[in-house]
């Protein structure tokens, strides 16, 4: 262990190299289980699953590394602070991300369904779907395209069976708008648990995190309900429904993935307020996981507004 | 003010193998990307003379089409994630901590992961070359470094190469938000922003322009790998997306990428100029101001890498006008640094060669620039060599000789000994004359026709190629006087002073040659 003026300088370490290999064996054990032509077989995924071993095994090695000097006081506040610029870029990466998939969802939405519909006040825009698929003209979003399924509407008339090449949107005012309320609610129980962190009152800030994990939980169970629907029969939404089953897949599925980074940092971060971690004026990892739990309620609002809502 | 430690006396650092794989040092790590830059240039170099070997005369004669491309896919992309940026990322993890009076990174364990996920990026990367038995008929990717849809689709190992760009993407992500926290969390006290050397601000710009776009490139590879295996429809019009889509995603991250591969150049040039013209730099805040500009202009530019492809005239004109504003800013350098050289007591020793290179030809690759940011007049140019020509000058005699200037103007610092100022400039004069001769008649073959990307071409353009082709060579062997020399400066040689130069400005100059594991144990005063 060495202080240098104060700041904090760890010793060489073998976690990033260990974590090195489990990405590259993760990555290259799915890019050879990928089949070389379309349609064909899955290979064998078991270096894929190796590599989600090491990778395992590096964060409980590397995070349990750096929770034991964090509780052992070596770092001071300066180290404090690159941590939190570290955390708040990272988010900031994140952010970007999904950028990149609202700004395809636009493009598609906007730009490209025009196109392709014959909609565009300049004849030179309608050309692509002129020559290519006249019948296409005047489709609206939601789409799945000139050769995908037809779009039959956010719902059934009373009584009409969906027919094998037509899918419906998903609604926002049901399951959604119920998870949008949960994760609201979830960043509230989140902020009574930090102000129990800060006033001392262990009890409050166990009781209202363990209610931010469940509710967290409960949003994934719902999202994986809602995705089981979407794909039978009686929705036949599905990643590849076109341009609107891949958008609406990404960008939710991606969120549902944030979703579950988040409540797992939460989890790891209330089993070790259970354990006695952390003070009132120093839980690094506390506010990491809440500003990620955050983020991602943001990004679920952008979601609930321009994937589920306008449609 | 130097309050610098001679050695660190902490505690036994590990030796051989394990000091490289394990260390959580700035310099360990600084030299480790320096010579993965290296030898990827040496890769990426060797597959540019495969391509002027095959383009000596017309026809075919060495290897088969899609072997070339695969070539010139592999070149660019190695050159760009493999060359350039690891080593404009070594040079910031050397630099900053001792410009800044720093111990270390502010986050050294994450350093050494932002290095180590390169070299089994790279593996992901070539590996498909030799996938399919002859290695004349390996799968490697061949589609252009910018990987087009529908093209890139097509790709029988797409997986491969999406997870190389993930993985190189996390390691600069990583290595951005690292630079950043050192910069904005680890100065002396007493160095203000409007105090930071300027290689420390053109790289604190490009480290958030970093942060901003790689995320953007993880996303367009991820559409790319869903739409081959998993049935999206992102670039594919019967399902109502739209290969357009790809370029505007593509371009998003590619025209921040430009910068970011130029930007710490600059950086390098406003040490070296006023060191060796003996004056301060004309203007220092001219230079940050300029350097932020150009950052936020990169990012509403992107549109004029696809001119051709059919956007509505308002978005051509917009990116066209918007494209020609970055002339402001980058003039604004470009006089800043001949302003400094102005009645300044000169003299020319190697990294100041390499940088009045730099300066002259940089601004030709600029130039050029601008006339393809001329909407009307690229239709012309659009996928040409004049647009190999230009995007080489600028990388080229632009990022590369930046680089090496640095390498010389730091090395004697780094390893404690003065290079060999005659083998120095055996390699600037070689490499600048070769530079020219290898690119400068790609301009004419451009106007006159010649497509980029093709293994074969017409007869009038024989003599042009065989030019460059010949340059070419020169100027890759060039680079092994500097690989010599390099290894030559580290064994001994004359031993450097403190100083090194005469009366250069910097922390770094304060601290002993070489300088040492922990350059500041307690920070500087900063006046």
């Amino acid at each position: 262990m060495s202080a240098h003026g104060g700041y904090y300088l760890p010793e060489p370490s073998h976690w990033p190299l260990v974590g090195s290999l489990g990405l590259f064996l993760t990555t290259g054990g799915l890019a050879m289980a990928l089949p070389s032509s379309p349609g064909g077989e899955m290979g064998s995924l078991a270096v894929m699953y190796t590599g989600f071993a090491v990778l395992a095994f590096m964060m409980f090695g590397w995070f349990g590394t750096v929770i034991r000097e964090s509780e052992s006081g070596v770092y001071n506040e300066q180290v404090d602070r690159s941590f939190r610029m570290g955390m708040g870029w990272f988010i900031f990466s994140e952010v970007m991300f999904f950028a990149a998939f609202f700004g395809a969802l636009y493009y598609v939405r906007e730009i490209v369904l025009e196109q392709l519909a014959q909609t565009s006040a300049n004849p030179y825009n309608n050309l692509t779907g002129e020559w290519i698929w006249p019948a296409f003209k005047g489709a609206t979003w939601p789409t799945a395209g000139p050769e995908g399924l037809v779009y039959k509407g956010a719902e059934l008339a009373e009584g009409a069976k969906l027919g094998a090449k037509e899918f419906l949107s998903m609604k926002a005012m049901g399951i959604p708008a119920l998870n949008t309320l949960i994760l609201l609610s979830s960043g509230v129980t989140l902020t009574i648990a930090h102000w129990g962190l800060k006033k001392g009152n262990r009890n409050q800030l166990i009781l209202w995190l363990a209610a931010t994990v469940l509710l967290g939980f409960l949003f994934i169970g719902f999202q994986a309900y809602e995705y089981v629907h979407a794909y039978s029969d009686e929705m036949n939404l599905r990643l590849s429904t076109g341009a609107y089953g891949s958008t609406f897949f990404m960008l939710t599925g991606f969120h549902g993935l944030h979703v579950l980074v988040g409540a797992t940092i939460l989890t790891v971060v209330l089993l070790r307020c259970i354990k006695g971690h952390f003070s009132e004026e120093h839980h690094f990892a506390f506010e990491a996981g809440a500003w990620y739990w955050h983020f991602v309620d943001v990004v679920w609002l952008g979601l609930f507004i321009f994937v589920y809502w306008l449609v | 003010m130097s309050e610098a430690v001679a050695h660190d006396h902490h505690h036994a650092h590990p030796t051989g193998l394990k000091r490289w794989l394990f260390t959580t040092n700035h310099k360990d790590i600084g030299t480790l990307y320096l010579w993965f830059s290296f030898t990827m240039f040496i890769v990426g170099g060797i597959m540019a003379l495969v391509i002027r070997a095959e383009l000596f005369e017309p026809g075919m004669q060495i290897v088969k089409p899609n072997f070339f491309n695969m070539m010139t896919t592999l070149h660019g992309l190695i050159m760009v994630f493999g060359a350039i940026m690891p080593a404009f990322v070594g040079l910031a993890n050397w630099l900053i901590p001792m410009m800044i009076g720093a111990p270390d990174m502010a986050l050294p364990r994450m350093n050494n992961w932002s290095f180590w996920i390169l070299p089994f990026a790279a593996t992901l990367l070539v590996a498909p070359m030799f996938m399919g038995g002859n290695f004349m008929d390996g799968q490697g990717p061949a589609f252009g470094w910018t990987f087009y849809a529908p093209l890139s689709t097509n790709y029988q190992n797409l997986g491969f190469f999406v997870f190389a760009v993930h993985l190189l993407g996390i390691s600069s992500i990583m290595g951005s938000i690292n630079i950043i926290a050192t910069i904005l969390n680890m100065r002396a006290p007493g160095m203000t922003l409007m105090k930071m050397p300027l290689f420390v601000w053109t790289w604190l710009i490009t480290a958030f322009l970093l942060i901003a776009v790689m995320p953007v490139l993880a996303g367009a590879v991820t559409m790319l790998l869903t739409d081959r295996y998993f049935g999206t429809s992102f670039f594919i019009a019967a399902g109502g997306g739209d290969p357009v889509l790809f370029q505007h995603v593509f371009w998003f991250f590619g025209h921040p990428e430009v910068y970011i591969m130029i930007l710490p150049a600059f950086g390098i040039v406003s040490h070296i100029i006023p060191t060796f013209a003996r004056k301060k730099l004309f203007g220092y805040s001219s230079m940050v101001y300029a350097t932020a500009s150009i950052a936020f202009l990169s990012f509403i530019v992107w549109a004029h890498h696809m001119y051709t492809v059919g956007m509505p005239k308002a978005g051509i004109l917009f990116f066209t006008y918007a494209t020609m504003l970055i002339a402001v800013p980058t003039g604004v350098k470009v006089f800043n640094w001949v302003a400094t050289m102005w009645r300044g007591a000169m003299t020319f020793e190697t990294p100041m060669l390499f940088a009045i290179a730099f300066v002259v030809l940089f601004t030709f690759g600029g130039f050029t620039g601008l006339m393809l940011s001329i909407s009307t007049a690229d239709f012309q140019y659009h996928d040409s060599y004049f647009v190999v020509a230009h995007f080489h000058y600028v990388l080229v005699p632009g990022a590369l000789f930046a680089i090496i200037a640095g390498v010389y103007y730091w090395l004697p610092k780094w390893t404690g000994n003065m290079y060999s100022e005659t083998l120095g400039k055996w390699h600037f004069w070689l490499s600048a004359i070769s530079v020219n001769l290898t690119f400068f008649p790609m301009h004419f073959v451009g106007l006159a026709g010649m497509p980029r990307r093709y293994a074969d071409y017409q007869l009038q353009f024989a003599e042009f190629n065989m030019m460059s082709s010949i340059g070419g060579f020169v100027f890759g062997l060039s680079q092994l006087i500097f690989l010599y020399l390099v290894i030559k400066c580290i064994r001994g040689g004359k031993k450097a002073t403190d100083q090194v130069w005469d009366n250069p400005e910097g922390l770094e100059w304060t601290v002993p040659s070489p300088a040492p594991y922990h350059t500041f144990e307690t920070p500087p005063a900063v006046k």
